[in-house]
């Protein structure tokens, strides 16, 4: 195990608000059928902020034709209050989005990449190769104005058209995205059909061709294999999670069934594990029993259902 | 490799290269454990009905009833009938608990040819749910232990709040291998490690099992996590890297917690399995079969799995 380092540490979490891909946002219109408020969006992410989160996702500069959801982007990226030392990144998927984003006060964006050429199609109606070309364009503005650009890749374990997704095309979109100039690749089992085994054979073959230090996870917990699989991950040496607080966000392909893990059961994981996340779990959980009330649903976190009831 | 094991973080990575059991025995507690902890009394048609599809499916163990009096579960009170009811498929295990003499008695007379019984690692918790200390608990095994033992009826061992009980709070990992090591002794073929509150953490669990595996062989644990802080799964696959074979799981996750209304407790049998083929390891279920036992006791309860892969699938 080459690149496992002898102790884990400072492993940061990346917060992922409500939805992000715009085709997703299709699908969730049918399971969160108001639009949220921009005063409880900012609520929110103030909320998460004061809760020690390095990274949290404020928004998406997606055309709001796409994910009404979103429309109020900009009201939202200049209405959060920015915690020194946070990182507020916000969704990029072409240039015009990227001008948006900056003018409304961006300081790092992000582009998403897929493994599966059938989803890429499907969801953004163009090949990979294509979708690559308009984030290069993206990436090169971003660099002029030394604006850090994270990478995505969807589908990396499983894909809901193509079913199996080799792992050496993962490693092959990943290592585009990175040598583009991407900081980061957060590696994402979009319909949560990973197992630990398949987590395992998709890292090694993607590690070969981008540093560990510069991978990250993003486990969807629809078939409850999201803690594992992070465990696997951190086993081997990734030392970036991606979670949404309470769990937010269902899975579209699978209708009620759950999406993103949630932050508040990967923090009891690694806390429980000694490993250092600068993140106060309380907060967070508070944070979560704010939108649940904000989104009238329950929360999907086992952590925030259980806590304080049994300790 | 020269790793220190004390070290939670250590811990972790130096697993990671470790080979896995090609084979998991898959221990279903759902009709006991699980039917145990549900609000609804459950027909002895039903219950028999779901240990019979349960069966089917290729499941290995499956705990089919509890002779403790009705008077404190009354869920079981059909225990005789149950046993008698059920379709016992050669090969297949179908242990009972049994608190005593009295009950093993009971259990053995309506056929029962597996029994089990358990201990708390927790003097606190002991002494609230069944009056008296771990010692004395332990000692009251003794009768059963003689009979079975004179009857040819192997024992499993349960060990309860292996890391943390909802009174004393953290659990000493020398006192769950206490406790294991007295039930493996006294003649248990089998010991179950349970984290009765499901508040472990691949941290908690790997401090524990080293301390366990010190005094009882790896080939004679089992783990029995419950999920209420969604903790299960991964402590499964540390528990798997350790060399442990043999899970307890309930299907639909079955069973809440008793001590946090309405937060969820066993793991679900269907979640495990997935993640086991997933790692290629054989476990002799078939994944659909047991998901029909699963969407059939819920439609029966009216409630829905505690099963992702359940609510996953169904929703396609």
């Amino acid at each position: 195990m080459g690149n496992v380092p002898t102790t884990v540490k400072h492993c940061l979490s990346y917060e992922q608000l409500i939805q992000d891909y715009p085709w997703l946002r299709r699908w969730l219109l049918l399971e969160e059928k108001e639009i949220v408020p921009t005063g409880v969006k900012i609520q929110l992410i103030d909320m998460l902020s004061g809760a020690g989160l390095p990274v949290i996702e404020a928004t998406s500069f997606v055309s709001s034709k796409w994910v009404p959801q979103m429309a109020d982007h900009s009201d939202v990226l200049r209405g959060i209050q920015r915690a020194p030392h946070v990182q507020y990144p916000v969704l990029t998927p072409n240039l015009q989005g990227f001008q948006d984003a900056v003018a409304a006060g961006a300081t790092e964006v992000a582009v998403f990449g897929s493994a599966s050429e059938t989803f890429s199609k499907k969801n953004i109606n163009c090949s990979i190769d294509e979708s690559m070309l308009r984030f290069e364009e993206v990436i090169n503005t971003a660099r002029e104005r030394q604006i850090p650009v994270r990478g995505y890749v969807s589908c990396a374990l499983g894909c809901p058209h193509e079913g199996h997704i080799e792992p050496s095309k993962v490693a092959e979109v990943a290592k585009r995205l990175y040598e583009m100039g991407c900081y980061e690749i957060s590696l994402g089992d979009t319909i949560g059909v990973g197992t630990p085994g398949s987590m395992f054979k998709m890292l090694q073959s993607v590690m070969k061709e981008v540093p560990t230090s510069a991978l990250a996870v993003h486990c969807h917990d629809t078939y409850g294999q999201a803690l594992p699989n992070i465990l696997t991950a951190l086993q081997m040496g990734v030392c970036v999670v991606d979670s949404a607080v309470a769990g937010l966000g269902g899975c579209p392909y699978a209708q009620g069934s759950s999406g993103n893990v949630s932050t508040e059961d990967v923090l009891y994981m690694l806390h429980g594990m000694d490993i250092e996340t600068g993140v106060n779990i309380a907060k967070v959980i508070e944070a979560g029993d704010f939108i649940c009330n904000a989104l009238r649903r329950e929360t999907n976190s086992k952590v925030a259902r259980a806590k304080g009831r049994t300790l | 490799q020269d790793v220190s094991l004390s070290t939670k973080k250590n811990c972790i990575i130096y697993l990671a290269g470790q080979a896995l059991p090609e084979k998991v025995k898959i221990v279903e507690v759902g009709p006991r454990d699980g039917l145990q902890n549900e609000k609804t009394i459950v027909p002895t048609e039903t219950k028999i009905h779901l240990i019979d599809m349960l069966s089917a499916s290729g499941l290995p163990v499956i705990e089919a009833t509890s002779f403790v009096s009705p008077k404190w579960v009354p869920q079981m009170a059909d225990q005789v009938e149950v046993m008698k009811g059920i379709g016992r498929i050669p090969g297949v295990s179908y242990p009972v608990l049994t608190p005593n003499l009295k009950g093993f008695q009971a259990a053995v007379k309506a056929g029962a040819s597996e029994v089990a019984i358990f201990g708390a690692a927790s003097e606190l918790f002991s002494k609230k749910n069944i009056n008296c200390s771990v010692d004395e608990s332990l000692q009251r095994f003794n009768d059963v232990m003689k009979a079975a033992k004179e009857a040819g009826v192997p024992v499993r061992g349960y060990v309860s709040c292996v890391v943390g009980c909802p009174y004393e709070g953290k659990v000493a990992p020398e006192k769950v291998a206490y406790v294991a090591k007295r039930l493996y002794s006294m003649g248990c073929y089998e010991i179950s490690l349970g984290d009765t509150i499901g508040v472990g953490t691949p941290g908690s669990m790997i401090e524990m099992l080293e301390a366990v595996s010190k005094e009882v062989p790896i080939s004679a644990l089992a783990v029995h996590c419950h999920d209420t802080y969604g903790q299960a799964l991964a402590n499964i696959l540390v528990a798997l890297q350790m060399g442990i074979g043999v899970v307890d799981s309930s299907v639909a996750g079955l069973g809440g917690c008793p001590y946090a209304q309405g937060a969820s407790g066993n793991v679900a049998t269907e979640d495990v399995v997935y993640m086991l083929h997933g790692l290629g390891i054989q476990t002799g279920v078939d994944l659909s079969k047991l998901m029909d036992a699963g969407a059939f006791i819920c439609r029966t309860l009216n409630r829905k799995s505690n099963s992702k892969v359940a609510q996953a699938v169904c929703k396609l």
